[in-house]
């Protein structure tokens, strides 16, 4: 394995951990938080029960989360040193907000875990929304990070150098707002219906139990608005990045010719020594519909792009089929879960949640979720090569000139294994304990 | 006083922050391993308690002090992480380590076999990663990491594998064990656990002694230009005689049990060393090819960045004493106020 190999794959390793972590980590202090609301509200005990359940997975969660995420901080450098010393300045200003938004987080975490007898019942649910908002605001600023490296704005070239720098422009760059909305849906999605899934399972196996149902309520009211968003979202983000990223969009779709009236594929095979995309089912003018609101609009294929500006096609066309599939059968879902609650609303409480089917569709929708994150995340990454800042510094010209990187590459993926067994173990053994 | 200068005066001050609480939460975790006697298990519990609701926001200093580095000094952040590969990434597994298994034991089953497997890892972690920390800070003030037109020219390894970096490892642990140590007294009522942890901090205290003697020594040849600015600056005497009266002051306090002076006293003392080394070290980020003029973002990053932490300060020290306010009542902050009861209540 080179060490640019290396390099690339411990930081996408990485990612691909920290993400889960991160995404749960803005989404389930939502939860947490509306289970505590409601509880204030009804002074039911189950839902303050549900709160104290959800908050333990929190903690376990956000601690591999928070030192996950350290982690990364630091491999910017550690990876891709020149990347930072050259970009540091102008894209630094995100991550100095981040900074201070998990310092919200981490410290309201603390006072919500261990503050339940400590402070009142009112400062306690702050705390806990003071968790959200700022995990919300964490992910807000990572993002706008990651989409200046894809749409680089606020500066000016000059002999290879950024001149005339302005941080605001940057965090301002075209992609900011679509990929930051793309992904703190796709948090709350993910993480709603890989909760409301785990409560399903739960409920396969004991009907009754009334704090299953409503944990299931809450965690598929989360997952299943944003999931009905998303989609909406998906459509903002397929309008931009024909505009800002062209040879991106011809990736995804695996278009090798540029054509008028291009079709959208479902499927599809695509082979780069040909250079073309077998085994698809095409669906007419679909792209162009798509990609830019007209049926006969020129979608520019990969063929019109330099070799060596093309993101490597077969990776990205599969992610981001993946991807689609999952948001669109997670749309369906929802969909069927409002329907059910909508035609049982006079049947009393509950009674939409009493079907074997739906209750096995939920099981099976709770991945779901977490497979678009990765494969999203995949996408745009993966589809960003063989850039670091699009257009500007190869991911190959900002590698550390450290050798031998395939041992901290080894040493993290094991560590992270190993955590994620632990982490994963202590999850069910929290889970199993059901209360009655 | 210029941007860079404050800038670089908040790293400073961030990285204090970090070395008295986070460091204080590694201390702890030093002392589960060296639990030992009669009250082992409620010494280990006290430190679980103390820790548990602080360690996660404290750690986060250290992520404000590389943020502010990479924006403000981006090609220092470069340089540090390129010299300084291999430290650094065995501190960042032990941080993960570190934080986890505290994290895993608090969750796992209450079996003592498996507390003891979680404690294991979690205190070796809590040991490991103040020395590594502190290796990459005394390589960093060696003056040994050297730059050509912003490429490192000085390797992966002759930095950092030196006697003197080992030197302020060693010295960064027995600070952080003896922070924790003291810290630890004002968490309890308990005559026989203060008694405990006292007799801890009086020895980590006179390691702490003995291995800053040898890290001032080493540094003749290891750093001579910190040497040289902690010896002969108009500054110098201010600074050890502050440091004295701080370290002596520990010392007499921890003797007649006055645990809060006492508290005072050592991260005062803390405080001292680091300010010193970054005082010596003036205007230098990587000494000497990189000051904090060569190496500073353009003046825009950084009146955003000042701007940034300035509202950023106004919402974290609010919100980090109400924090310790909820947890600490009797320690830590209110102990900086002479009466934390009118404070507090």
């Amino acid at each position: 394995m080179d060490d640019i190999l290396a390099a690339r794959s411990q930081m996408a390793m990485s990612l691909a951990f920290h993400i889960i972590f991160a995404a749960i980590g803005i989404a389930m202090p939502l939860l947490m938080v509306i289970a505590e609301w409601r509880f204030l509200r009804t002074k039911d005990e189950i839902y303050l029960t549900l709160a104290k359940r959800w908050a333990k997975g929190t903690a376990i969660l956000f601690a591999v989360g928070a030192v996950s995420g350290t982690v990364l901080s630091f491999e910017l450098g550690l990876l891709f040193p020149k990347f930072m010393g050259y970009a540091g300045a102008i894209i630094g200003m995100p991550f100095s907000l981040e900074g201070f938004a998990f310092f919200t987080e981490a410290i309201f975490l603390g006072i919500y875990l261990y503050g339940w007898d400590k402070i009142s019942q009112r400062l306690h649910l702050f705390a806990g929304a003071m968790v959200a908002a700022s995990g919300a605001a964490s992910g807000i600023f990572v993002v706008i990070a990651n989409a200046w490296m894809n749409t680089p704005t606020g500066f000016r070239l000059e002999g290879g150098q950024m001149v005339d720098i302005d941080p605001v422009a940057a965090m301002m760059n075209p992609n900011a707002f679509t990929q930051t909305l793309h992904m703190i849906l796709a948090a709350y999605a993910a993480t709603g219906f890989a909760v409301a899934g785990i409560h399903a399972f739960m409920l396969r196996r004991d009907p009754l139990n009334r704090f299953h149902r409503i944990a299931l309520g809450i965690a598929l009211a989360v997952g299943g608005v944003t999931a009905v968003l998303q989609p909406l979202s998906g459509d903002i983000l397929a309008k931009a990045v024909p505009r800002s990223q062209p040879v991106k969009l011809a990736a995804f779709e695996g278009q090798f010719e540029t054509e008028t009236g291009a079709g959208v594929r479902i499927g599809g095979i695509p082979d780069e020594e040909k250079r073309e995309t077998n085994y698809a089912i095409e669906i007419p003018y679909g792209l162009s519909i798509l990609a830019y609101g007209d049926p006969h609009a020129t979608v520019k294929g990969l063929n019109d792009f330099p070799a060596n500006e093309h993101p490597p096609v077969a990776i990205v066309h599969f992610a981001f089929q993946i991807m689609v599939g999952c948001g669109m059968l997670m749309t369906a879902v929802a969909a069927w879960s409002l329907w059910r609650f909508w035609r049982n609303r006079k049947a009393g409480a509950g009674k939409w949640l009493d079907s074997k089917w739906f209750l096995r569709g939920l099981v099976f929708a709770a991945p779901l979720g977490f497979i678009a994150v990765e494969t999203g995340w995949t996408v745009t990454e993966v589809g960003r090569q063989p850039w670091i800042i699009f257009g500007v510094m190869r991911t190959a010209d900002a590698v550390t000139p450290m050798p031998g990187l395939v041992v901290p590459f080894v040493t993290f993926t094991l560590l992270y294994i190993f955590l994620a067994i632990i982490t994963v173990w202590l999850l069910l053994r929290q889970v199993a304990a059901s209360p009655k | 006083m210029n941007l860079e200068t404050i800038i670089a005066g908040i790293m400073l001050v961030s990285l204090i922050f970090y070395a008295l609480l986070a460091g204080a939460d590694y201390g702890g975790g030093v002392w589960d391993l060296f639990a030992f006697g009669t009250r082992a298990q409620r010494q280990r519990e006290l430190i679980s308690n103390a820790i548990g609701p602080v360690w996660e926001a404290n750690h986060v200093w250290l992520i404000l002090v590389i943020v502010t580095l990479f924006t403000a000094f981006p090609p220092a952040f470069a340089v540090v992480s390129t010299a300084l590969h291999i430290p650094l990434t065995l501190m960042l597994i032990g941080i993960v380590l570190r934080g986890t298994a505290f994290t895993f034991r608090s969750y796992d089953s209450k079996r003592d076999n498996v507390q003891r497997r979680w404690s294991i890892v979690f205190s070796i972690a809590s040991l490991v990663t103040p020395v590594v920390l502190g290796i990459t800070v005394g390589a960093i003030a060696s003056g040994t990491i050297r730059v050509e037109n912003g490429l490192v020219t000085s390797g992966f390894f002759a930095s950092w594998l030196a006697p003197f970096p080992f030197a302020v490892g060693f010295l960064a642990l027995a600070l952080f064990a003896f922070l924790a140590a003291v810290y630890l007294t004002l968490e309890t009522k308990n005559r026989d656990l203060q008694e405990d942890f006292r007799r801890r901090a009086l020895a980590s205290g006179a390691i702490v002694g003995v291995l800053a003697l040898i890290v001032f020594l080493l540094a003749g040849t290891g750093a001579p230009t910190v040497r040289a600015g902690i010896s002969r600056s108009s500054w110098a005497l201010a600074l050890h005689i502050l440091t004295a009266i701080f370290a002596i002051g520990a010392f007499v306090t921890l003797w007649i049990r006055r645990y809060r002076l006492a508290q005072i006293c050592a991260a005062g003392q803390v405080s001292m060393i680091l300010a010193g080394w970054a005082f010596a070290q003036y205007p230098f980020l990587i000494e000497p090819d990189m000051t904090i003029y060569s190496a500073a973002a353009p003046p825009i990053t950084l009146q955003l960045l000042l701007g940034a932490l300035a509202a950023g300060a106004i919402l974290l020290f609010p919100s980090y004493y109400y924090l310790f306010r909820v947890f600490k009542r009797e320690s830590a902050f209110t102990a900086i106020s002479e009466s934390p009861d009118k404070l507090t209540e």
